[in-house]
């Protein structure tokens, strides 16, 4: 399975928990955008309301996961290692996206950075960190 | 603060124990919320969600003499994975809040999915307090 199309739709229906986000991406030649629709599930605090802070790091967790997957192909999931995750702004009830930027591939070690958004790509409300153990590589 | 919140009911978190500074919650494994298919282990999206979670309650209870009602934001979360969960295991979370500031609480937290003492994740973070009278950013 060579198309990077493919491969990231394959990945991301073969998770459970992401359908469980109800989180989706798409690929715009090598860019990877992940999209985490609105859901009431998703909610941490009911006042605001605001996305719940495990939700916008786990969304980011996987949109790093995601982009791995087309950048260091692997039939098996990698694992994380360590994630250290900014939350710049409150997460509203609406859709957020995410990008994940691939600073380094050793033999066994990945770092990624991550970013999410909402309104505006500038105006970021959470950021990622982390090392992931590549599972092996195809 | 297990029930009331829509992420936390849509995860199926348990209450286990709550103490001034302290809290622990369980969630259990469940088909939908695995994050490899390979081995049938919990995504780790779901212990961030779970540890995010677990320190909030141990904050709160910190405060529970408190009487200006307050809610709490994450502002970092740094997440360690030691190992993975066993198979088809759910996964407790201790939180010890042991620091709180007028606008920062810190927290150290942990989650194992059979023994304490032999952890799957640990976690260290910082909360923004956000008191009524005067909201905090953070």
């Amino acid at each position: 399975m060579s198309d990077p199309a493919e491969r990231l739709q394959a990945f991301l229906a073969r998770v459970p928990y992401v359908r469980f986000l109800g989180m989706r991406a798409e690929l715009a030649g090598d860019e990877m955008t992940a999209i985490l629709p609105f859901a009431p599930h998703l909610i941490g605090n009911v006042m605001m309301p605001a996305l719940h802070g495990g939700v916008i790091g786990a969304f980011m967790e996987m949109a790093a996961l995601s982009q791995l997957s087309l950048t260091a192909q692997s039939a098996r999931v990698h694992k994380t290692i360590d994630v250290t995750i900014e939350y710049l702004r409150p997460g509203k009830a609406q859709t957020t996206y995410a990008r994940a930027d691939v600073r380094k591939i050793g033999r066994q070690i990945a770092n990624v950075h991550v970013e999410a958004w909402q309104e505006a790509r500038a105006k970021p409300i959470a950021a990622l960190r982390g090392h992931f153990l590549l599972a092996g590589l195809s | 603060m297990v029930q009331s919140v829509p992420q936390a009911a849509a995860l199926g978190f348990e209450l286990v124990t709550v103490e001034p500074g302290h809290g622990a919650i369980f969630a259990p494994w469940r088909e939908d919320l695995v994050g490899d298919p390979d081995t049938g282990v919990i995504a780790g999206g779901v212990v961030t969600a779970l540890l995010d979670h677990c320190c909030g309650l141990a904050i709160t209870s910190s405060m529970l003499g408190n009487v200006t009602a307050f809610s709490t934001a994450t502002l970092d979360l740094r997440i360690d994975y030691m190992r993975p969960a066993a198979p088809r295991a759910g996964v407790t979370a201790q939180a010890h809040c042991y620091k709180v500031t007028r606008t920062i609480a810190f927290v150290r937290a942990q989650a194992f999915d059979a023994d304490p003492a032999d952890p799957i994740a640990t976690a260290q973070a910082a909360f923004v307090l956000k008191r009524p009278e005067e909201p905090a950013k953070p």
